[in-house]
């Protein structure tokens, strides 16, 4: 990645119209690309190089850690080898909900929902539940596997187009009812869902319910290839994306007026959003808070607009989070397997926290 | 040349459905043009519409030759820039950043020095070379409102539309954006049309005014033409008298 040039020096030209006060010539003047000063560069910069040596470290931590054969060794690679499918798991996890939601937070111009709105999370919770409630404890096997997985991402797919068809509709063409009646729909799923989760009996609940905290554990090895590829795709699309989504940022009529395609650009994120999202619930379980969270550590860290600064940044920090919250979990409380709670207790508090210091978004 | 051919557009309201148009005139390149009117006259739908940053019903509009609705927004986006009234964004920009991506049309984001000297060549020529390193969320609204109207001037484009540009200004810095604007127009070579609330700034600054009223254009011509009091007694339903002040006419309807 190259850092834009912050702050090119050029000699301020004599005034063409009236201007009053015009300095003769100026040293370099502010930033006009992605920083507004040197400073600014120079802080980005370490924020990412000391996150990605905390990643790094996270990863080697995730695989030695508790890796009870000698560092070197046959057994050690072994063990680690093991591990990896984890490690790259998270990678996976952070990368789809990081850059999903700081891209469906750019085109909806509002940072404080998450693309879960849309309803991936109460439909992955419907499936899962569906299954048990219909097969019995059996039913959590029947939907494992490399065939199912696939289907339960087109599924979520497929109920975001549903609702991104909203958009396209003459008279109701908004935002925000596409949003609220994407609410809906989750809250009706979710009600369905709880509904059935009565009638189950306690040993098949408790067999559901594992399944229904966002967890690594949950990915199998033979999903990620097609979840690599999935993500990869529609995420690469995205970071090409990223100069547009820097216009997408500045709402529709400026959008429109420097020539960016506002509707057809807002859908193609949308879309891609979509992907990303359903591509990681289906491969690790609901995860609601996390992007949100990231996505917000994100541009507290960055200090820049520009997308193809932030999106990296924000999927470094996704994994750091997410490797973080594991290595606590599995090597301090000893209670691998529900990451999610301590992302949102440590990730609920920090965010509290930045926002009370900061006093914006 | 902007070209309005027989442009219609409707809306549906609480009583009823309110039309605009049909309106047929015609913008001479070159100039200051400003459009004046009643509230609810019609002026920032009409100028949204030449903007193509609201659809037409019917008709169409042509601005140096292309067609608003049929031409690609990105190569309309170097012949044509509009700025609206209202504009709130989520990011956090710098006054530099956002006249930066006036740039964008030509650059697609990949600023080169010609573009930085564009940039700062839009900026010193509102006088703001000050305040270019600070956030747009440190600054007052009539400072904003430069801002944005350097972004648009940097964009480089032959016809500028701006929405009440005057909008959050207060005297000092309304004289000052409206002589910009002049200048603009004649020492620049770009064709400008401002909405504008006070007849006086248009019949100041501008070359030509067009009245609009219900809808409609009502009357459009040269200043000393429009500049009459039972004319514009007649747009504004309301009693205007025009003297003549020591830099041309004035209206007095206080």
């Amino acid at each position: 990645m190259t850092a834009p040039i912050a702050g090119t020096a050029v000699a301020a030209v004599g005034p063409d119209g009236p201007a009053p006060d015009v300095p003769v010539a100026t040293a370099a003047r502010s930033g006009s690309g992605a920083f507004a000063d040197a400073r600014s560069r120079r802080r980005y910069l370490i924020v990412l190089i000391a996150l990605l040596l905390v990643a790094g470290g996270c990863a080697y931590a995730l695989l030695a850690v508790g890796n009870p054969m000698p560092p070197g060794s046959e057994g050690f690679r072994l063990i680690a080898q093991m591990r990896a499918t984890s490690v790259t798991t998270m990678l996976i996890a952070a990368f789809c909900q990081a850059t999903a939601t700081i891209a469906f937070q750019t085109v909806t111009a509002n940072r404080i929902i998450t693309p879960s709105l849309l309803g991936f999370e109460s439909l992955y919770t419907a499936i899962q539940t569906t299954a048990v409630y219909v097969l019995g404890v059996a039913g959590v096997v029947a939907i494992q596997g490399t065939g199912q997985f696939l289907l339960q991402v087109a599924a979520m797919v497929g109920l975001s187009m549903l609702l991104y068809g909203w958009l396209l509709r003459g008279r109701y063409a908004d935002m925000q009812v596409m949003l609220l009646i994407g609410i809906i729909l989750g809250g009706g799923l979710g009600s369905i869902s709880s509904f059935m989760q009565r009638l189950l009996t306690p040993s098949e609940f408790d067999v559901l319910s594992a399944r229904l905290f966002g967890s690594v554990s949950n990915a199998r090895v033979e999903y990620l290839p097609w979840a690599i590829g999935l993500a990869g795709i529609a995420g690469a699309s995205i970071w090409l994306s990223a100069r547009k989504l820097d216009v997408l940022a500045l709402g529709r009529d400026v959008c429109l007026n420097v020539g960016v395609d506002h509707r057809r650009q807002t859908l193609l994120v949308l879309v891609l959003v979509s992907v990303l999202m359903a591509t990681s619930t289906a491969l690790v379980g609901p995860m609601t808070f996390f992007g949100f969270l990231v996505a917000t550590l994100t541009y507290q860290l960055a200090g820049t607009h520009a997308h193809r600064l932030l999106l990296p940044l924000g999927v470094l920090l996704g994994f750091v989070v997410l490797a973080g919250a594991y290595l606590v979990m599995d090597h301090v409380f000893y209670a691998g397997g529900v990451v999610s709670v301590i992302i949102e207790l440590v990730g609920g508090t920090v965010f509290l926290v930045v926002l009370l210091r900061k006093g914006r978004l | 040349m902007i070209a309005i051919d027989t442009v219609r557009k409707r809306y549906r309201s609480a009583d009823g459905t309110v039309e605009i148009g049909p309106v047929t005139l015609e913008i001479p390149a070159g100039g200051v043009t400003a459009l004046v009117g009643p509230n609810g006259a019609g002026k920032s739908t009409l100028l949204t519409m030449v903007g193509r940053l609201l659809g037409i019903d019917e008709g169409a509009i042509e601005v140096a030759g292309y067609d608003v609705s049929r031409t690609a927004s990105k190569d309309l986006a170097k012949v044509l820039s509009v700025l609206r009234q209202e504009n709130h964004f989520i990011t956090r920009l710098t006054v530099r950043q956002l006249v930066g991506f006036g740039r964008f049309p030509h650059s697609q984001g990949r600023l080169t020095a010609a573009d930085e000297q564009k940039i700062s060549e839009a900026i010193d020529f509102l006088g703001l070379q000050e305040l270019e390193s600070r956030y747009l969320d440190q600054l007052s609204g009539g400072q904003r409102q430069r801002a944005y109207v350097a972004m648009v001037l940097a964009q480089d484009t032959e016809y500028v539309l701006l929405d009440e540009p005057l909008n959050n200004l207060d005297m000092r810095h309304s004289v000052q954006m409206m002589r910009r604007l002049h200048a603009a127009a004649h020492e620049l070579g770009r064709t400008i049309v401002v909405v504008l609330h006070d007849v006086n700034f248009a019949a100041r600054y501008a070359d030509r005014i067009i009245a609009m009223k219900d809808g409609r254009v009502v009357e459009s011509g040269p200043v000393a033409e429009i500049m009459d009091g039972a004319l514009l007694s007649r747009v504004f339903d309301t009693d205007v008298q025009v003297i003549d002040g020591p830099d041309g006419p004035l209206a007095v309807y206080y």
